[in-house]
């Protein structure tokens, strides 16, 4: 055929852009992961609060309004000991600085490294909720057979929405140990 | 639409012959042929795991296999259908259509096109050996045993040791359908014959082409997907483990972004195959062929949009929910047309009933009936209720069994005659179809009130209160899988070619180019591309 070059340069044509663009797709996946995490820091999808302190002090303090705190604590991968808040419930105003501790304890024989992870229900509560200490910010040792105080300092903003009257804050506890030593904790179970 | 005005010249047989014409095959009739017939083979083994699971639930309680297996069952049933039967089907479909609609020589790639379709055997040789090693191995590891959708942290922290045959397999059949789509895209833009302008393409090329730039667009997230699931668990990073900072909820988006883009990946064609037949049978050019071209382009866009509809219940924002709701309704629009058109096409049409027209009809309601409980999904605060129950597997079983894979029953009796040179048995035919027809919906359609009574689907074992249902259900799936060797046979008197020899055009309502070729159609055709007027 008198046009099979022409043809041909065509076709790899065509072969190259389709090939760049799902290369490209390829790191699209990759690129949904910050994406998704800017997403959640602007809106607070998933509940995820700020993972630094704030530094700022509230602005003025809600007197006429009471909102109700809750906190649930649940051990993830790798712990058993127990992990309690002091209390499960409070009621504060919004602007009020309220400190609440937590416990965790490490039954095992050896020092452990843990990283506790919050989450906020509803998650548009997220962004109202600062932590201006919170022992989730950090990675917390605990000794063998430490039961450890962990103190976390939070107020609600202000502005909170009127309709959100009860808001959760949950806190996974997670044993790090393995990941902060750099192996590959991720041991196959079977 | 088309005629055309040249002959073709059958001169030229230099084929290999045996072992080799298969293995080193670059022509695109071989190569679509050994995608049928891979894609039936993955039928038949999905639908055996289909037949393990529906024993299971015959009866309330443990019966034939642990929880543990049953759960292996429902994850490697799903991918087989989904990577290994209905995805392979449409690109052999593609493979042997295509070129002959469009008047081209062979597919635009051809050794690439051989490179797609032999990867997928040793993909899910890969997949499907974990299998086998659970159920016959020393010790009894575990297969993939977290639902086809592999969230994490199911299969990254608890995933078992074949999870990395599985990211493995995944990969590879990632590369064969991007390769396919790929050569579908080069061989319809590069190859079409002179007058074939975009908008005299026949409706199966238009939904091929559309499904082929899905697949390029998603098919890479999948791969980014497996492969973050892989550095999770093997190289210390941390996308969807919340201890090192990452988000589970994130593999959802990643997943479902994939994911539903995926569904209209193993519809479209169907649709193209469903506007091929109806005309034919109906003996009318189809109704409303631009608007047909232009509700395809809309699904495909839409369906970028409408992904978190399957993550309703993870506690997104109320805004984001009515935003996934409204364009998942939206996209009812496009289907819509698609459905009126075809009704339109039949409206005061002289139908006759042959096997393919009957097998379409069946499309038509059935997946209409899908697509309307797939809107019932679709509402937000009544998905809380039927979300993970049995009514989604309904749904998408409606979708997929009576949408999908009836298209391809459909194509396959619709141009068996071009590929085989024989008219498929009638007798066989018949018992298939009507076997098929009832089984399927004595198989499907109760677990729509199941799930509506709460029945959640992945467990091996339920409530007495769904004994009676499920004990009709099983049956219906077993009669619907015994009924599938009836096609089995048919096919293999095809290929061994009893039975009436088939006229160019056995059908006297088609049209387009792969009628004008000889039947069955030759080893070489349109080496002078035809004429389109």
């Amino acid at each position: 055929m008198s046009d099979s070059n022409s043809l041909e340069a065509r076709n790899k044509r065509t072969l190259k852009k389709l090939t760049i663009w799902a290369v490209a797709m390829f790191g699209f996946a990759f690129a949904m992961v910050p994406f998704y995490n800017v997403i959640c820091d602007i809106t607070g999808l998933n509940g995820k609060t700020s993972s630094t302190a704030n530094t700022e002090a509230p602005s003025r303090l809600v007197e006429d309004r009471k909102v109700v705190v809750e906190f649930i604590t649940q051990n993830g991968t790798g712990m058993n000991g127990d992990f309690l808040p002091a209390s499960r419930r409070v009621e504060v105003h919004p602007g009020e600085i309220t400190l609440v501790n937590f416990y965790a304890s490490n039954p095992k024989s050896s020092n452990i490294v843990t990283q506790s992870i919050p989450s906020v229900s509803p998650g548009e509560a997220a962004r109202y909720l600062h932590k201006t200490q919170c022992f989730c910010f950090d990675q917390q040792t605990l000794a063998a057979g430490e039961r450890k105080e962990m103190p976390m300092i939070f107020y609600l903003d202000p502005e909170l929405p009127r309709h959100i009257n009860t808001l959760t804050l949950s806190y996974t506890i997670f044993d790090v140990t393995d990941r902060v030593a750099g192996i590959n904790n991720n041991t196959v179970l079977d | 639409m088309s005629t055309v005005a040249a002959a073709h010249d059958d001169h030229h047989h230099h084929a290999p012959t045996g072992l080799k014409r298969w293995l080193f095959s670059t022509n695109h009739k071989d190569i679509g042929t050994l995608y049928l017939w891979f894609s039936f083979a993955m039928f038949m083994a999905g639908g055996f795991m289909a037949m393990v699971i529906r024993a299971e639930l015959l009866e309330p309680g443990m019966q034939f296999v642990d929880p543990e297996f049953f759960n292996q069952m429902t994850t490697v049933h799903g991918l087989t259908m989904v990577f290994g039967a209905v995805m392979p089907g449409f690109v052999g479909l593609a493979n042997w259509m295509v070129p002959l609609m469009i008047g081209a020589p062979d597919m635009a790639l051809p050794r690439m096109n051989n490179w797609s379709f032999w990867i997928l055997p040793f993909a899910f040789t890969i997949l499907l050996s974990s299998v086998l090693m659970s159920a016959f191995g020393a010790g009894h590891p575990s297969a993939p045993n977290f639902g086809w959708t592999f969230y994490a942290p199911l299969s990254t922290e608890y995933g078992p040791a074949s999870t990395d045959l599985f990211i493995l397999s995944v990969h590879m059949m990632g590369i064969s359908s991007i390769m396919g789509a790929i050569n579908v895209i080069v061989t319809v833009f590069n190859l079409r014959a002179p007058g074939m302008t975009l908008m005299k393409m026949p409706l199966f090329v238009w939904t091929w082409l559309i499904t082929a730039f899905l697949l390029i667009a998603v098919m890479p997230v999948l791969a980014g997907a497996v492969t973050m699931v892989l550095t999770d668990r093997h190289f210390g990073t941390s996308f969807f483990s919340a201890a090192g900072g990452g988000d589970p909820v994130l593999f959802q988006h990643v997943f479902w972004f994939f994911g539903h883009p995926e569904v209209y990946i193993m519809i479209l064609p169907a649709f193209g195959i469903i506007s091929a037949i109806i005309p034919t049978f109906a003996r009318k050019p189809l109704f409303g062929y631009a608007s047909m071209v232009y509700a395809t382009a809309s699904i495909a866009l839409l369906s970028f949009v409408v992904w978190a509809h399957h993550m309703f219940t993870v506690g997104m924002p109320l805004a984001g929910t009515l935003f996934f709701m409204y364009m998942t309704m939206l996209i009812s629009v496009p289907t819509g047309v698609k459905v009126f058109n075809w009704v339109a096409t039949m409206w005061r049409g002289s139908m006759t009933f042959e096997l393919p027209m009957k097998w379409a009809i069946a499309f038509v309601i059935l997946f209409t009936c899908g697509g309307l409980s797939g809107l019932m999904l679709a509402i937000t605060p009544v998905d809380f209720q039927y979300h993970d129950t049995y009514f989604v597997v309904a749904h998408f079983h409606y979708v997929l069994v009576t949408g999908a894979v009836f298209s391809m029953f459909a194509a396959a009796y619709y141009w068996l005659p071009k590929w085989s040179g024989v008219m498929p048995s009638k007798l066989l035919g018949e018992l298939h179809f009507w076997n098929s027809l009832i089984s399927v919906n004595l198989l499907f359609f109760p677990m729509h009130f199941v799930g509506l009574a709460g029945m959640p689907r992945r467990y091996a074992d339920y409530a007495l209160q769904f004994a009676d249902y499920n004990f009709w259900i099983s049956i219906g799936g077993f009669w619907f899988g015994l009924s599938q060797l009836f096609f089995l046979a048919l096919c293999l008197q095809c290929a061994m070619k009893k039975g009436e020899k088939a006229p160019a055009k056995p059908w006297d309502g088609a049209e387009g180019l792969e009628w004008e070729v000889p039947s069955p159609a030759p080893f070489h055709t349109f080496d002078t591309p035809p004429v389109v007027k």
